[in-house]
């Protein structure tokens, strides 16, 4: 038989665990049950849902359309560099948002360094408007897409490739049709990463677009806002939020991490 | 038209300078120890790495990149894409290369017939056995119709029992194909049973060529010897004594002059516990180096002046009592030996 567990691992094991979970519980104990069903359905709550749901969306798309050819480059390009590449890729990833932010409305704010010829030529200005939300959350959101492609396309095997330019494809149709498709895996649960990431995104969102509700007034930046003035709306949209995450964590786990 | 290629590839420790000319319908072997160049000059053909010059029919081919060269590939473990169909495996080459999916389908389902497969067209890849799946990349290969195909190791990703069934059956889609073939193999017998003729490759250079019967009668190197299993040395004739360049004296039959290869088979070799007496012989002392079980024969490695592989049976084996270390008389008849000009 094996001897028993240490207590000096077991105890604080124990105290991490309740660490993660009592919060969780907490919100779902203090949560105004009665008038959930209201609350849930009221405008407000519905507009910030609606609004999280499209910019997540569309910052997700703008992610795939982007990340994953840059993916493809920093895994398949023969670039110098590439690992100083990869790494200011992820730089992002570790970045607090409002440092994101902050460097987003230096960059495309109407004084910015592009934003001024936007607004000059095009008459576009991004801070403070819905697009500029997208831009915040793809802007968090892509370097977990970016990683996750890349991890898959170098594991893939590249004589695939070189097998489909013996018959005679080019560099496009492999990609679309022989590479793409073994590593989808890998860009499904990228995208889902990204997604949920540009779902719960607040501090570069908060600086570069503000808060206006119905424009730029998304989720967790609805919770914030609610938590003064109303707590009970502050717990339903965290539930929403909680259980998005727990969806999405669901999901990855039974069809992508485990197959 | 004959095909010529030149292929000249620079790598730092490694350069492979190999030319090439193989005949429509004909099939090459290109055989050779690992790391002789074998796949590096599959992949220069294939236009998978540069310095793999084609020309025939007076086009050449150089610097063409792979999608852009009239070639089929049968790889090594085949790289049938596995998200697809068996059908959309094989239509692949021509569908990238421009023919539309209704005729690309209708040709591939062809070329699944040809190769006994046509009720496998709409499985996964990861259905097939190793055989059929060697069948299926056999197909896509030959699906656009290439004017040389490449079989790297076709046969090394199978067990031995489907390896002799397929092998035959490759050798009977080889003789229907009449373009030109390069198989790359370090599997003798493949290369023998398949080929027409064979390229010897030994550090990215040809050290001999031939048809399968003269390579194996005349090996010019150790490592054909070796394959083909013979005792073979070098020396200086001077009729009917040849001096070995690694020292030790043979008596042959046939008179020759000047310096020769000496083959002889291992099975000519009998080993006594004391020096024989009598009978015109090559006899001499050896001591055993190594013993090696074979499916009806032992193989004896002696090590003696000259160090000589010898097959005996099972009951000399006991008779002698072989032990590494014994030292033993070997004998060899003249008759048994056969010499041909360096």
């Amino acid at each position: 038989m094996r001897s028993r567990l240490p207590v000096v691992l077991v105890l604080p094991a124990i105290a991490g665990l309740a660490f993660l979970l009592v919060p969780l519980a907490g919100l779902l104990v203090k949560a105004p049950w009665a008038s959930l069903p209201t609350q849930l359905f009221s405008a407000e709550v519905g507009q910030a849902l609606r609004l999280s749901l499209v910019c997540a969306s569309l910052a997700t798309v703008v992610c795939l359309v982007l990340g994953v050819p840059l993916a493809w480059l920093l895994a398949r390009g023969d670039l110098p560099g590439r690992g100083l590449l990869r790494a200011l890729v992820t730089v992002p990833l570790v970045l607090p948002p409002v440092v994101g932010g902050v460097a987003l409305l230096l960059v495309l704010g109407r004084r910015g360094v592009v934003g001024q010829h936007l607004d000059q030529w095009f008459g576009i200005s991004l801070p403070f408007t819905t697009a500029g939300v997208v831009l915040a959350e793809a802007f968090v959101a892509m370097p977990f897409l970016v990683i996750s492609v890349e991890g898959a396309l170098r594991a893939a095997d590249p004589r695939y490739e070189e097998a489909a330019a013996t018959l005679g494809a080019s560099r496009w149709l492999t990609f679309r049709r022989v590479t793409l498709p073994s590593v989808m895996p890998g860009v499904v649960a990228g995208t889902v990463l990204c997604w949920a990431r540009a779902l719960g995104e607040f501090g570069a969102t908060i600086t570069f677009a503000g808060n206006f509700p119905g424009r730029t007034t998304t989720m967790p930046l609805a919770v914030y806002l609610a938590l003064e003035t109303d707590p009970d709306a502050a717990i339903v949209l965290s539930i929403v939020l909680l259980l998005v995450s727990v969806a999405v964590l669901a999901g990855l786990r039974d069809r992508w991490i485990r197959a | 038209m004959t095909l010529h290629a030149e292929l000249r590839v620079q790598r730092t420790g490694f350069s492979l300078s190999l030319d090439l000319t193989i005949e429509p319908g004909e099939v090459v072997a290109l055989l050779g120890p690992n790391g002789a160049g074998k796949t590096t000059a599959l992949r220069a053909l294939a236009g998978l790495e540069a310095g793999g010059a084609i020309s025939l029919n007076g086009s050449t081919w150089d610097g063409l990149p792979a999608e852009m060269r009239p070639v089929g590939v049968v790889f090594q473990d085949y790289l049938l894409f596995a998200h697809m169909s068996v059908l959309d495996n094989v239509a692949f080459g021509l569908r990238a290369r421009g023919t539309r999916k209704a005729e690309a389908n209708a040709i591939a389902l062809r070329r699944l017939d040809q190769v006994g497969l046509a009720g496998f067209a709409h499985v996964k890849p990861r259905a097939l056995s190793g055989g059929q799946a060697q069948r299926v990349a056999l197909a896509r290969a030959l699906a656009t119709s290439p004017r040389l195909l490449l079989l790297d190791e076709p046969l090394a990703a199978l067990d031995a029992s489907t390896r002799l069934r397929v092998r035959s059956e490759l050798g009977r889609h080889l003789a229907d194909y009449p373009g030109h073939t390069l198989l790359v193999t370090h599997d003798p017998l493949d290369a023998m049973v398949l080929a027409d003729r064979l390229v010897i490759l030994e550090n990215g250079r040809v050290v001999q060529e031939g048809s399968p019967r003269a390579v194996v009668r005349q090996p010019r190197t150790d490592y054909v010897a070796h394959l083909v299993g013979l005792n073979f040395y070098r020396g200086v004739a001077r009729g009917t004594e040849v001096q070995l360049d690694d020292g030790g004296t043979l008596t042959i039959a046939e008179p020759a002059e000047g310096p020769v290869h000496v083959v002889f088979p291992p099975s000519a070799v009998s080993l006594f516990p004391s020096k024989p007496t009598g009978s015109p012989r090559n006899t001499w002392q050896a001591t055993v180096s190594g013993i090696e079980q074979h499916a009806h024969t032992t193989r004896v490695d002696l090590d003696g002046s000259p160090a000589v592989l010898a097959d005996i049976t099972t009951a000399t084996v006991a008779e002698l009592r072989l032990q590494p270390g014994d030292a033993l008389w070997v004998s060899l008849k003249a008759t048994e030996i056969h010499t041909y000009p360096q």
